[in-house]
Parts: structure tokens; sequence; C-alpha cells
């Protein structure tokens, strides 16, 4: 299928994504080794802006994001308020969700990143549903999904992409291939190279990319859309890509093999879209955008501490609609 | 009134229930095309008259199921889905407990959940791993609700106030009581709040709450003391979460004894925590110790002469009650 080229606009616009992200995570990683100042363990997705770049800028404003424990760049390619994010991320009372998620289960509904699940494998359920919502009222909408080559061994991620496929749901299944399950290794996993490789076998289309790429992600990504968008049912996209820092950040990468990080280092996405950039002729637009991310973390980080910690009684707010009043 | 059977009234519910909202749409195995044809089930007859867009038959699967309703829900649509048998819940519980209960929660109140599950439960000579009931599971997972009615009325009223309800709410319908139970039952829009026990019949000396088809043990029991001039008060509580404690300690300071009945098995079930309830509310006011009335801790055997072993009885019930009329 033919597609407009990306223009000026859009390509610059994705080097920005990749910046604020990377930006906004190195900040992460400062604060996290900081004694006291990040409660829990903190979630980076280093090395794969790409993806979350990528893929989010091919969306529409109605179509829906599900993400997982990684989900810093999905959010913030979103445009979600980075200060919120962050005080949501220190558990504070001014965060996306006043203090209830902490890093792991970031939802910023109004924008449509409309579910977060920590439970490996559980997103793509929860998209296949929301899916159906979209199909059910004859919306344009696609469901957008992101999950780990790990998740993919979760029997619930082969429920949800038989279901979407039987049904036609619109669903866009993007697994984000980091080359590690926690301290495993792809091959210690799964038997076979690629995760897209299954798409046959639910009779939909799938495909491997080159996850560090981000205007091949965006390309791939506006392909599969159109075909979700069509009524031709769920998709299957997987980025290839690597997960440059541990599972958390307290993670030491002590089962990393030095060279293989160092060769992954070497592709860098954001370092490999300045150069095209710069080859292209566009250089001069990435002035100052560097300086434009920190600046926003800077903002970030000011709103987040000038945020209180909710009163512990709040603890007891948000289970309900309804609340069910207990007595003693 | 006209007099239908509990599997009418709640088929009646459903039919109502979709007529009044294009937003609910009902999902499970065989709702539509299935392998009984029995007028009494629930969904019979409601693929042909409402059609396969909003009365859908899934695969086998429950987690796709319970995550279907998940994700429909939190697009706004009002998820009504079956789980055939409670055993095959375990199977949906990622989705129910970690998931419908608490996405919300996570969110910091800016999602919701408004869907409902239907659960078959009951004893049935089909053995264990199609009986087994864990309600109490179920009411440990806080942001979740469950009702449980014993009667036709009860089954059309809480399955209406549960599809309306705007939080995650399971049905737990007992398969016998839809064609071995009828009664009169209101007409149109009627609905029992959740959380509103009933008195299934009063009485002055000793106080027993049960819930399903328990309740109709515990009235037979009641009948049969009566002749011996012991008067049971039996208290339906129709919803487990919320629970109506007011009602049960009216109750209990009126008659000082209490007891709790249930088809599932004792150890950590429903009436352990209403024992203890009334420990911490009452225990001044109370004549005799509580007891429980329980299943034995064994799963449900298959055998018929085992399986009524297993079943409390209403023998069990009236020795127990002249018991705590001796013990003060």
């Amino acid at each position: 299928m033919q597609r407009d080229p990306l223009d000026r606009d859009q390509r610059i616009g994705l080097h920005a994504d990749m910046l604020l992200i990377r930006a906004f995570e190195d900040r992460i990683t400062q604060m996290a080794h900081e004694q006291g100042r990040l409660p829990g363990m903190q979630i980076t997705c280093h090395g794969q802006e790409a993806v979350a770049a990528g893929v989010v800028r091919a969306l529409t404003p109605r179509d829906v994001i599900v993400t997982n424990h990684r989900s810093h760049g999905h959010l913030l390619a979103r445009g979600v308020d980075p200060g919120a994010l962050l005080a949501e991320i220190m558990g504070r009372q001014g965060g996306l969700n006043h203090g209830k998620s902490g890093t792991l289960h970031l939802a910023d509904p109004g924008r449509n990143v409309l579910m977060t699940s920590t439970v490996v494998g559980a997103g793509p359920l929860l998209a296949m549903g929301a899916a159906f919502a979209q199909h059910y009222r004859q919306e344009q909408g696609v469901t957008c999904v992101f999950f780990g080559d790990g998740a993919a061994a979760e029997g619930s991620v082969h429920e949800a992409m038989n279901l979407a496929a039987v049904w036609k749901l619109p669903v866009l299944f993007v697994c984000e291939s980091n080359c590690w399950a926690g301290a495993q290794a792809h091959k210690e996993h799964c038997p076979i190279g690629e995760i897209a490789a299954r798409a046959a076998s639910y009779n939909m289309p799938g495909e491997m990319t080159d996850g560090n790429d981000v205007e091949g992600v965006h390309e791939t990504a506006r392909g599969f859309l159109e075909h979700c968008r069509s009524g031709k049912g769920p998709a299957l996209m997987e980025c290839r890509t690597y997960r440059m820092h541990g599972h958390g950040e307290h993670d030491q990468q002590q089962y990393v093999d030095k060279d293989e990080l160092a060769s992954w280092a070497g592709r860098d996405p954001i370092v490999r879209h300045a150069e095209v950039l710069r080859r292209d002729g566009l250089g001069e637009f990435m002035a100052g955008m560097l300086e434009r991310a920190d600046q926003a973390v800077d903002r970030a980080v000011a709103f987040a501490d000038a945020s209180p910690f909710p009163p512990p009684e709040e603890a007891l707010d948000h289970l309900y609609v309804n609340p069910i009043l207990r007595e003693g | 009134m006209p007099v239908k059977s509990t599997g009418q009234a709640v088929a009646e519910a459903l039919a109502l229930a979709m007529e009044m909202d294009e937003d609910i749409f009902l999902a499970g195995e065989g709702i539509g095309t299935s392998i009984h044809v029995n007028p009494h089930l629930p969904t019979f007859g409601l693929l042909e008259r409402f059609g396969p867009r909003r009365v859908r038959d899934t695969p086998v699967s429950e987690a796709a199921i319970v995550g279907l309703a998940v994700g429909a829900s939190c697009m706004g649509l009002k998820p009504v889905v079956e789980v055939m048998f409670f055993p095959f819940i375990t199977l949906a519980a990622d989705m129910l407990v970690n998931h419908a209960a608490k996405l919300r929660y996570l969110s910091g109140g800016l999602s919701s959940f408004p869907l409902t599950v239907r659960v078959k439960s009951g004893v049935f000579s089909a053995g264990c791993q199609h009986s087994h009931s864990l309600e109490a599971w179920l009411a440990h997972a806080p942001g979740l609700k469950i009702a449980y009615p014993s009667n036709p009325a009860d089954a059309k009223g809480l399955l209406l106030s549960a599809i309306f309800d705007p939080d995650p709410v399971v049905v737990v319908e007992e398969m016998p009581l839809y064609w071995t139970i009828h009664g009169e039952v209101p007409e149109g829009d009627y609905r029992v709040p959740l959380g509103q026990a009933r008195i299934a019949r009063q009485g002055g000396d000793a106080t027993l709450a049960t819930y399903g088809g328990a309740v109709h043990v515990a009235l037979q029991a009641a009948e049969a003391l009566q002749a011996e001039g012991i008067s049971l008060e039996v208290i339906d509580l129709r919803s487990l979460v919320p629970l109506d404690t007011a009602s049960v300690i009216a109750s209990v300071r009126k008659t000082g004894r209490f007891l709790t009945l249930h088809d599932a098995t004792r150890f950590c079930g429903y009436g352990a925590e209403l024992a203890a309830t009334v420990a911490e509310t009452c225990f001044d006011e109370l004549k005799a110790p509580v007891r429980r009335i329980a299943a034995p801790d064994i799963p449900v055997p298959f055998s018929p002469p085992q399986e009524a072993f297993y079943k409390p009885s209403a023998d069990q019930v009236t020795q127990v009650v002249r018991g705590m009329m001796h013990a003060g």
C-alpha cells in the first residue's frame, strides 16, 4: 500500500520524542541512585525509544494504548505530562494516578493510554477487550498493545491473539523483542527466533522489524494500523531492539555479555536517527532539541518535588465507584 | 405476579437489560449455540432474539472471556460474561483479581469497570472440577462485588443491579436452582440492591446466616425446629460483598445465638468471616458460642451417597441449633 512519505515535521517530531524519553529516563537513572529519592524499583526503556516514538506517533488520538511495566516511552510519546508522570513515579499526590500506581501501572485514560498491567502477558487480553468495544461500536479506532518477547511465553497472549483473530478485532500487537526476559536471553525462553512467525497460526499478518530504526518502525506501524482499521482484524508487529539497562535500575546486568552490549550501543536509535537527519540536511532542526528536552525534565522534577505525598488515609479511596462502607 | 423458575428469572433480567441498554452484550462458552438445549438455562433463546453481534459464543478461553469484559468495560460498555462452572474461574482469576478488581484503584479512580461475570455453581453429579464453591476466594479480593441469589425474584433483581452497577460484580448462580426453585418474579425493571440481606424467615431463638441453595436447607431446618418449639431466624445474605452487616448484627442482638451455613468448605470459608464479625461486634450478647455449618474440607465427591454426605443437610442444622439451645 502506498503511503505519503514522512514530512520534515514528522521526522523531527520522532526525534524529539526519543530525546525526551531518553532525557526523562536518564534522570530516572540518576535519581534511582540517590538514596531515598525514588520509592520502589525503576524500569526504563533505554535503547527502545524508537519503538515507543515510532509506533505511538502512528496512532490517531482515538486509538487506544495498552501498555506494561516498561511504559515511560509510550506515555511520553503520547504527550503525557512529564511532571505528572514523574510525580506518579515518586508516589506523589500530583501524580497521574494520585500515587496509586507508581512506575509500574501508569495510565492516562484521558489520552487513551487506557490500561497498564504489570502482570506480564495480561495486556494483550485487556487490549482485545478494548478493541472489541471499538469494533462493537463500529468506531475507526485501533487498540495498540505493547508487550515483550518474554510475555509471549504466557498463555494469555495466545488467548488474546486467538480471540482477536477469530472475531477480527482491531488490535495491533506490538512485541518489543528486547533480547531479555528478566535475566533470560531470548533463546532460553523461546524456541523460535521470531515471535512474529506465530502470527501465521492466527491467520494474521506478522512482521519482524528493526526496532532501532525509528522511521522504519513508524512506517511499519502505519501499514499495520491501516490493516487493523480496515476491518481485516489484528496484526503482529515485532520490533527487534535491546534492553540497554537491566530489568530495573537495581539490576547490574552481570549476566549480559559486554561485547553484545557494546555492539547494541553502536546501534543506538537516537544516534542513528540523528545521522539520518543530518545526512538528509535536517541537522539544523535538531539545534536546541536536547536542551529543550532537558528543560522539560527539569520542570518535571520541580513539579514532582513540590507535590506532596498523598495523606495515608487516601489509600482507602478509588477502589469502587460506589464505595462499600465497612463498620469498625 | 407470574411464577417463574430461577433460570427463567435470570433470562428475563438478561433480556430486559439488553433491551434497555445497547452497551450491554453477552459472551461466554455455549451461551448462543449450546450442547444443552434446556429452556431453564438463562441464555436459552437469546441468540435468536438479539443476534450474534450482542450474544457472542467464545472459544473455550476463560481468561479471554473475562479479559474481554475488563477491556470492553474500561471503554464504557457493560459486558455480561459467563464462566461456565465455578472451578473454571481459576483460569480467569488473573483477569478478575488483578485486573477487574485493581485497575480502577491503580488508575487513581480515573477508570471504571462496569462488568458482570455470571458463574454457574452448585453440586450436580459432575465431580470436583465442575463443582467448587470458591466465593470466599473472590470475597477476599478487594475491588470485586459478589451477589449470590437463592430464588427467582432475587436472581432477577440482583442480576439487574449487578449489570447496571459501575463496579465489577460476580453473580454466582447455583445451577440446580435454575429448574428446582420457582417463585413469583416482579415484572419490569426490578432491582434488588447489592448489600441488602433479606429475612427469609423470622425467628427469636437463633440467627442463621446463609446464601444460595443453602437458604432452602435452612428453611427446611427452621420448619422442623418450629415443631420442637425452637424459632430459627434465617437470613438470606443475597450479596456477600458488600455484606449487610447491620441486618446480621440486628438479628443476633435479638436472638443471642448465631450460626452460619454454606455449601462451600469450612476452613477459611465465608462463614468464618461472618462468625468473626459477630464475635467482634456483639460477643457480650451471645448466649452460646457461634457455630459454622459447612461442607467438610474435601473436594466435592462424585459418588451420589458421598455427594449427599458432602452437602450440609437440614438435619445437621437442627442438631447444631438444638445444641446451641442447651448451651444457654
